[in-house]
């Protein structure tokens, strides 16, 4: 069993991270597929202080979206993690974009203008960044995309237009962009829904489901990890998938496979 | 094998009066391994160019890095700057992939400025239509692959598409429009929307290395044509193998019934030494068939009618007689291998690229 805290865990290894806090880059995009019964928010919370906590990467940075929740609101949880996100941010290493608190405007054109107008700033940090010394990884998260098609007047067309942008960027600037969605916001369309695009655009999917068996003490559900495996000049990697339970406690997460727990 | 028969017949090209042969490339999120074939066809196709006399050639039309203008606007504002949109491969960049038509002008004109020296044709890869129906309509998409496929320069066609993705009608307009579809299909039935476990976990990433391949030929003749084999991703790309039964599956279009419409080789054997009734003359001497491929020593009339039934004067006899003159043999089901196979077009590749940019290296 193994818990958030310790230098790799079972979620690190299925992500193909290192000890170092690294890995995990090079143009990649994680999906984070969760549920009502199971908030994958933990996830997102993980991969934050992954991503700013190593002492080998001291100029990665984050630009973080928020259409879900205050600033706050996440540096409470990451300093229950022992990460400092106010700090963080005045260090421009986190760099927070308050999507809740912007003029929508109406139309699709108005919609289209100004996520430009955010993409615009994205790519700028990340150029920014790129070209400092020791530079190694960005990371662009979006919590939540479900959120931001609200936001857009229900326009998913849009959302995965900057999406693609994204994976563009990430793709010239070796950066992980890393979405979290609700799966069951989907479940009923009778249309092919965009989610199943984000899974074609996106090189690793995680999904935070329920037990089979439904809800547990001790086990507050489980975790599949699809890598889809990366194809480079030297050749392809196979896809692989891991699934194993996990639960979450106050200032960290364990994560275990079913029937080792003690 | 199916792939090879792709590969044979994109090489081929078109023929005269003919449009220019079209593959699909199918694939569900069940079995993500489309992207893999179309690498391989791509690598197959560049590999048959290079090895004819015409010099093989790549052209990009980047749909990828900025399909919509965005970052063109921005590096025009000076918000960003403009190496973004810089690309260190041959490539016509697209600002705008919602018209099609600028498109194909472009397409087009890349396409004839390439074949200018080499006076042939070029081949068209577009990786994904999936991409282009999300910012244009069905009909213009497959207006666009229409007119690619009927535009006289243009050798062959293909494309790769993620049928999950679309409403049926946008696969079968697809469909339609191809002279090959090739579909990719899970090895294993996991149990989809039953929730994850343990026991389909394993299944689930077996599909992720292995598939079903299945291609269905369209041939000019109008008779379709099935292959199936299976294919299995390695490091360095994709293998074909013949299916789990031991050898491909070459199968027509026989529906499933409970009785069987399929001949034994007994029941063929026993078919083929029917005498039809109007075959013999049934005048006492031995029975002589004359099936129109041995001259008549007997005949004295000239035969000049290649096909039909003719009157036919026995000296013997005062009676009319009927004289059956077969047209031909029934054709036997999968005999018709293509008489054209051996053609070998010069042609150029251009590729489309609207999903991800790959560059291919030597």
């Amino acid at each position: 069993m193994m818990s958030s805290n310790s230098a790799n865990n079972l979620l690190d290894e299925a992500l193909g991270f290192n000890d170092d806090g690294g890995g995990g880059g090079g143009g990649l995009l994680l999906l984070i597929e969760d549920r009502v019964e199971t908030s994958g928010a933990f996830i997102l919370h993980h991969l934050i202080k992954r991503r700013l906590s190593s002492p080998n990467r001291p100029n990665d940075v984050v630009v973080f979206l928020s259409f879900a929740h205050p600033f706050s609101h996440y540096d409470r949880i990451l300093r229950k993690m022992g990460c400092n996100l106010g700090v963080q941010k005045e260090n421009k290493r986190f760099v927070y974009y308050d999507m809740l608190n912007l003029n929508y405007p109406d139309g699709e054109k108005g919609a289209e203008d100004l996520l430009l107008s955010v993409y615009g700033k994205i790519q700028k940090t990340v150029e920014l960044c790129s070209s400092r010394e020791g530079y190694k990884n960005s990371t662009i998260m979006i919590d939540d995309i479900s959120l931001m098609e609200v936001a857009l007047c229900g326009s998913s067309n849009l959302v995965l237009d900057f999406l693609h942008y994204c994976y563009s960027l990430a793709t010239q600037f070796d950066c992980l962009v890393i979405i979290l969605n609700h799966e069951d916001v989907y479940s009923t369309m009778d249309v092919p829904s965009p989610l199943l695009q984000m899974e074609y655009l996106a090189n690793i999917v995680i999904k935070a489901e329920p037990l089979a068996t439904g809800l547990a003490t001790d086990v507050h559900g489980q975790l599949t990890v699809l890598n889809k495996g990366i194809c480079q000049g030297s050749g392809c990697s196979k896809g692989k998938i891991r699934n194993f339970h996990f639960r979450v406690k106050e200032n960290c997460v364990e994560y275990f496979y079913p029937g080792s727990r003690t | 094998m199916a792939a090879e028969a792709i590969s044979r017949a994109l090489r081929d090209g078109a023929l005269e009066g003919e449009h220019a042969p079209a593959l699909t490339i199918k694939d569900s999120i069940h079995a993500p391994l489309g992207a893999f074939v179309f690498d391989h066809i791509l690598a197959q196709l560049s590999s048959n160019i290079s090895s004819s006399k015409s010099q093989a050639q790549l052209r990009i039309v980047d749909c990828y890095t900025d399909p919509l203008g965005w970052k063109i606007q921005l590096a025009e504002s000076g918000i960003v700057s403009n190496r973004s949109t810089q690309n260190a491969t041959t490539a016509s960049l697209c600002k705008n992939v919602r018209d099609l038509d600028m498109l194909f002008s472009s397409i087009v004109e890349l396409g004839k400025e390439v074949i200018r020296e080499t006076k042939g044709r070029f081949a068209v890869a577009i990786d994904s239509v999936s991409e282009i129906l999300r910012h244009a309509s069905i009909s213009s998409a497959a207006s666009l692959l229409s007119n690619l496929r009927s535009h006289d320069q243009v050798a062959c066609l293909f494309w790769l598409f993620h049928s999950d993705l679309h409403e049926m009608k946008a696969s079968s307009a697809l469909e339609y429009i191809s002279s090959m579809v090739a579909c990719v299909e899970p090895i294993s039935n996991t149990a989809n929307g039953k929730g994850m476990n343990s026991e389909n976990v394993p299944l689930i990433e077996q599909n992720l290395g292995r598939g079903k391949f299945s291609v269905r030929f369209k041939r000019r003749n109008g008779r379709i044509r099935l292959m199936s084999e299976e294919l299995h991703t390695e490091q360095m790309g994709i293998n074909f193998v013949p299916a789990f039964e031991g050898h491909v599956t070459s199968q027509s279009l026989v529906p499933k019934v409970q009785f069987n419409l399929q001949l034994s080789e007994k029941e063929r054997n026993d078919r083929a030494k029917v005498v039809l009734p109007f075959e013999h003359q049934g005048d006492g001497k031995p029975i002589q068939i004359y099936d129109g491929r041995r001259s008549v020593s007997e005949s004295k009339t000239e035969n000049k009618e290649t096909n039909a039934e003719k009157m036919h004067v026995n000296e013997d006899s005062g009676r009319g007689e009927i004289i059956y003159i077969r047209d031909s043999d029934d054709e036997m089901p999968d005999s018709d291998e293509d008489p054209d196979d051996d053609l070998i077009s010069d042609s150029t590749i251009f590729f489309l690229t609207v999903g991800i940019l790959e560059l291919l290296t030597n």
